[in-house]
């Protein structure tokens, strides 16, 4: 969840009104906000820096705000406050509108080549014309684009905005691909100029735009927007050029977006209230290279009809038409009652692309009317409840092997290939392991494939207990299987050990005698069960038998091996007894 | 460490027996101890035992053993420990006592005609004597006396007052003598101040002068014959602990496991198979209507598989649907508009959600007629997270599903009240939330009166049509659904901050043992 941070005071004015940090928390909550922090520049820095470094930082106090993950159009101080005005029914929702440049003019020109096919082949672009930025506004702007860059556009992996100075540039613009070696510029914030492949070594370093390096670094040509004078606006989505950077004076803005018209939409729409003319973008074309000329932005409004019924049986309320309506307008989707029967005529605007169904209306009717004012009402549903027959099978064990003495593990389904492999004895390949392709740590290398390392593992962190140590665990393994629709499947496995002085052979082989007879299942070689010595690297040779039930092998049991033992840093004998449980549902 | 109370009842044996072993005396010697208790019968407020040990004329030590035998029995006597400062005879003190001072006893080796004073210095009490006599003025040294020096009487008798002290102190008498005589003879070495400690004896509850050997436990023996109704038995000490059961242990998550699953049960819930790790990214992603450029298919959110790295099974009509409202939209929605593939749907995983269990029997519901259903499971997941105190890859989810015609957001609220209500926890509030696959989504918030402030408790919300409608299901039925971790209520529970001690092979194996059982609801 994105969080947003503002300051308190700028907040309230934009408000015009004044809350309690409690006030203030409540309506967050009402509107599907959460106040999540109450801090200052000074708090976080001596936070992160200590004392010292806070020493003259701001103390102005900052709310910082969690915003739904698909909230864009409240990533921002203004797009915050216009949503909670037209929410507090103290504003309505504006009308964003596309104008023609105010003079007459031809409008600015973004020329897409060929040579982009192998990049980013869209490009979309808007003008925000005589625009007036204070110091905070200006913040607001740079902070709501980084915001963007990590949200909707992933990382800039999906998109990358730009935004320039449109009086230091001249258009047309051409938005190209270069060899890197062949692109050369002094990009922002630097004194002299690079070329791109210099720019990559260079920001290797930089804690902040290394992360961006990669999606363009192996490809062989390079995103590149040049004005019609051959200066750099910018390498997407890596570095604007210096040239044409922002400044608080300036008077028009020069947007380009790679690859979304949404994301430019929201820059547009949240900033264009600082127009001469608010709420009015001016437009801009972009010729595609296969000639199609199309005028952005967009700012497409959208219209939804559905009934009042549809609401109301959603939702669980009774109310007229007309109230729903005006409870939508609220969340910014102006509504009016069509005339025709319970129907309601819905705009979406463009801020709102999260709208994308009737249930997204529904929601924004149910927010506006209040969660907490629903009636809670239990549904007539009426249903038989079934357990799953495996675990109550396993609820049913698990009770009486602590009865007989053995306490329950519960271990980790992920572990090291070293675990299940070599610890045990046993080689990798035959072990029909599930491989994870991205563990961060040695931890989570596969599924385990039994649970004994788990147990051997409880045991070793426990050895200041006093002895015996009894465990048991029944759980999940995960075994490969062509047979299933992925490949692999869980086996529900049952495990004990026994871990004293004495090796307990006959303590372990008893527990086994017990679950039998709890499985109602008598000791016979045909149709019971018996056990047969058996060789296991994982047991010491001549101390492991093979445990069957009605003929079929289902498990093993015996004394570990002495480097079993060791390699999970036990220090004293120990039995086992692992067997499949699925084969007695 | 627990302590048992057998253990503190042999420490009190030991106690007597090293007692007895100091005396000598064994606690068969009954008739020291009837002497003791007859004499504190007589005297009211209690005694000294150093006043008993004088008045039985016996040692105080074994006085003391006495003391300790009687303890033993119970509340025959009651004791306090006292400590006393004591003049006490130094050896050569006590010699003095016997065979008088040194002074005296030169002046007595000292015949009427005298004596040579070479031989005189020759007796072991000479040199000293000899001087203290001189002293006292007791005898005199004639020099020139012929033959050599000789040393003669000058008094007829003598009062030998150092050894009438001494005796005075042995016989414990010393407060007749003055502080400064009784520090004269401590600078002689013949007397030195000790400290005593005794015990103040008073009569305890079930006083008595006859001993009765007290028994430990009752025996078979004592019943077959009765004996019991003569015997006097041993006291147990309550305040020590009992002696832990030898039994095993179930795991506290896997008990509140066990809690949570008895109440879906309780509101006619079926369980759901979720005993599958492994799954596609379209079960887990693609079928929830997620987008595949979500940032939880990130590499950095989810464990993929590398073997087996892709699943090779799918309904084919079903998946067609998916992604069709995926990349275009349908069924009223206006879908994401980006180009689905389904490379990224085979890809293999570790669940991140058990929701994924819930859209394949939710796919194979709509396979057939449909008929209302209550779905509930818990089980693990996996986050391919950072890890903290509350946080590890794997955890548990409790996810709970209901699907019927008409379920509205009052229903979901109705529901989660009722759940909540079995958990013990009564306020609940929602928050407008965002979650893909469903809307509206709710975060439901419960009053912590400890905290005083609202703490999140869960997550819950109505599935996305486009979630619902490719898979089959009819127009009408709505699906609502409520889901949160099992550790998070178990580490409230039981009082637990480090998840690592709870879950997992680090597991403090003595809080499983002590932990109690799991009442959610109180």
């Amino acid at each position: 969840m994105p969080t947003v941070s503002v300051k308190r005071d700028l907040l309230f004015e934009a408000l015009g009104q004044k809350y309690t940090d409690e006030e203030f928390d409540e309506l967050c909550f009402e509107f599907g906000l959460e106040l999540d922090e109450i801090t200052s520049e000074k708090d976080i820095i001596s936070r992160e820096q200590g004392d010292e470094k806070a020493e003259g930082a701001s103390d102005v106090v900052l709310y910082k705000i969690d915003v739904p993950a698909n909230r864009y159009d409240l990533l921002c101080l203004e797009g915050l406050v216009r949503g909670l005005q037209v929410f507090k029914e103290k504003l309505e929702a504006p009308r964003y509108k596309r104008v023609s440049p105010a003079d007459g003019g031809e409008p600015q020109r973004l020329v897409i080549t060929d040579e982009t096919a192998s990049v980013r082949p869209h490009a979309v672009a808007a003008v925000l014309h005589d625009v007036t930025f204070t110091q905070e506004r200006y913040e607001s702007f740079i902070e709501l684009q980084e915001k963007l860059h990590q949200n909707i556009c992933r990382k800039r992996t999906l998109v990358a905005i730009g935004t320039h100075d449109l009086d230091t540039i001249s258009g047309p613009f051409t938005y190209t691909a270069k060899p890197p070696g062949d692109i050369r510029f002094k990009p922002l914030n630097q004194s002299k100029e690079y070329t791109a492949t210099e720019l990559m070594s260079l920001y290797k370093t930089d804690g902040h735009l290394r992360h961006y390096l990669h999606i363009i670094e192996n490809e062989p040509l390079y995103p590149i927007i040049y004005d019609s004078n051959g200066i750099v606006l910018s390498m997407p989505p890596i570095i604007n050029g210096d040239n044409c950077s922002m400044l608080l004076n300036l008077k028009s803005v020069f947007c380009v977006c790679l690859q979304a018209k949404t994301t430019l939409d929201m820059v547009v729409t949240m900033f264009s209230e600082y127009c001469e003319e608010p709420f009015t973008v001016e437009e801009a074309e972009v010729v595609y290279p296969d000639g199609r000329l199309c005028v952005y932005p967009e700012l497409a409004y959208r219209t939804e009809t559905l009934s009042g019924d549809f609401i109301n049986k959603r939702v669980g309320i009774n109310e007229s038409a007309e109230s729903i309506a005006q409870l939508l307008t609220r969340m910014c989707l102006r509504s009016e009652v069509s005339g025709e029967g319970d129907l309601i005529q819905v705009e979406i605007p463009p801020t709102r692309a999260d709208v994308i169904h009737a249930c997204d209306i529904m929601e924004d009717a149910a927010i506006a009317y209040g969660f907490n004012n629903i009636v809670r009402s239990t549904p007539r549903t009426y249903t038989v409840a079934n357990q799953l027959p495996l675990n109550k099978l396993t609820e049913l064990l698990r009770q009486d092997l602590a009865a007989a003495g053995f306490t329950e593990a519960l271990t980790f389904a992920l572990c090291s290939e070293e675990d299940i492999a070599d610890k045990l004895r046993k080689n990798i390949a035959e072990t029909r392991a599930v491989h994870i392709s991205n563990p961060k740590t040695a931890e989570f290398q596969v599924a385990r494939t039994c649970l004994l390392p788990g147990l051997l593992k409880t045991l070793a962190a426990n050895r200041k207990m006093p002895l015996p140590l009894k465990l048991f665990e029944i759980s999940d393994v995960v075994l490969k299987d062509e047979t299933k629709d992925v490949g692999a499947r869980n086996n529900r496995r049952l495990c004990a050990v026994y871990y004293n002085k004495s090796p307990g052979f006959e303590v372990i082989h008893g527990l086994l005698d017990r679950v039998m007879q709890l499985l109602d299942v008598k000791p016979d070689r045909n149709q019971g069960y018996h056990i047969q010595a058996a060789e296991d690297s994982t047991f010491f040779p001549g101390r492991c038998a093979e445990i069957f039930s009605c003929g079929k092998s289902i498990g093993h049991l015996g004394v570990l091996h002495p480097d079993v033992i060791s390699r999970f840093e036990l220090t004293m004998p120990c039995s086992a007894i692992d067997i499949d449980i699925e084969p007695f549902l | 460490r627990r302590r048992r109370w057998w253990w503190k009842l042999q420490l009190q044996h030991c106690l007597s027996l090293t007692g007895d072993r100091r005396t000598g005396l064994h606690m068969a010697d009954t008739g020291l101890l009837e002497s003791l208790l007859r004499l504190l019968e007589k005297v009211d407020g209690g005694t000294d035992s150093q006043d008993v040990a004088a008045d039985l004329g016996v040692d105080h030590q074994v006085i003391v053993g006495a003391v300790k035998s009687l303890q033993a029995l119970g509340e025959v006597i009651s004791t306090e420990q006292k400590s006393s400062k004591h003049w006490e005879l130094t050896g050569e003190g006590r010699e003095i006592a016997e065979q008088g001072s040194h002074e005296a006893r030169v002046f007595n080796a000292i015949p009427d005609e005298g004596l040579p004073q070479n031989e005189l210095m020759k007796m072991p009490s000479g040199k000293v004597g000899f001087s203290k006599a001189m002293s006292n003025k007791w005898i005199r040294l004639d020099k020139a006396h012929e033959g050599g020096p000789r040393v003669f009487k000058t008094v007829e008798t003598i009062e030998d007052t150092v050894r009438d002290k001494l005796q005075l102190v042995q016989k414990g008498q010393s407060a007749k003598l003055e502080d400064k005589e009784k520090n004269e003879l401590k600078k002689r070495k013949l007397l030195s101040e000790v400290t005593v400690k005794s015990y103040w004896i008073t009569k305890g509850s079930s006083f008595s002068t006859t001993i009765t050997k007290q028994e430990t436990e009752l025996t078979p023996e004592m019943i077959a014959s009765g004996s019991w109704k003569e015997k006097n038995f041993k006291p147990y000490n309550f305040e020590a602990m009992g002696v832990a059961p030898d039994c095993g242990h179930l795991h506290p998550l896997m008990k509140v496991r066990t809690q949570f699953r008895q109440i879906f049960l309780e509101m006619g819930f079926t369980e759901m198979p979720t005993n599958n790790f492994i799954e596609s990214s379209f079960w887990n992603f693609d079928s929830l209507f997620q987008p595949q450029q979500h940032p939880a298919r990130d590499q950095h959110d989810t464990f993929f598989i590398s073997d087996p790295a892709l699943a090779h099974e799918f309904p084919q009509d079903y998946m067609e649907r998916v992604k069709k409202v995926h990349s275009e939209g349908g069924y009223g929605s206006q879908g994401y508009k980006y180009d689905w593939k389904i490379e990224e749907a085979q890809k293999n995983l570790l669940r991140t959600h058990t929701t994924a269990v819930s859209a394949r029997m939710l796919y194979k519901l709509a396979q057939q007629k449909f008929t209302p259903v209550k779905y509930f499971s818990i089980d693990r997941v996996f986050r391919n997270e950072t890890l903290d105190a509350t946080h590890l890859a794997e955890f548990h989810q409790i996810e709970g599903v209901v699907a019927d015609y008409g379920l509205t957001l009052g229903n979901l609220m109705g529901v989660l009240h009722q759940f909540f209500t079995k958990l013990g926890i009564t306020k609940l509030r929602f928050k407008p939330a965002y979650n893909p696959y469903t809307e509206p989504s709710m975060e439901v918030f419960s009053y912590h009166e400890g905290l005083k402030k609202w703490v999140e408790v869960g997550n819950s919300g109505v599935f996305r049509p486009e979630m619902l409608l490719p898979m089959g299901l009819p127009e009408g039925v709505s699906v609502i659904a409520w889901g949160l971790s099992l550790e998070r209520p178990t580490m409230i529970k039981y009082g637990i901050n480090n998840i690592r001690e709870l879950v997992g092979h680090k597991v403090n194996l003595q809080m499983v043992y002590d932990s109690p059982i799991c009442r959610l609801d109180s």
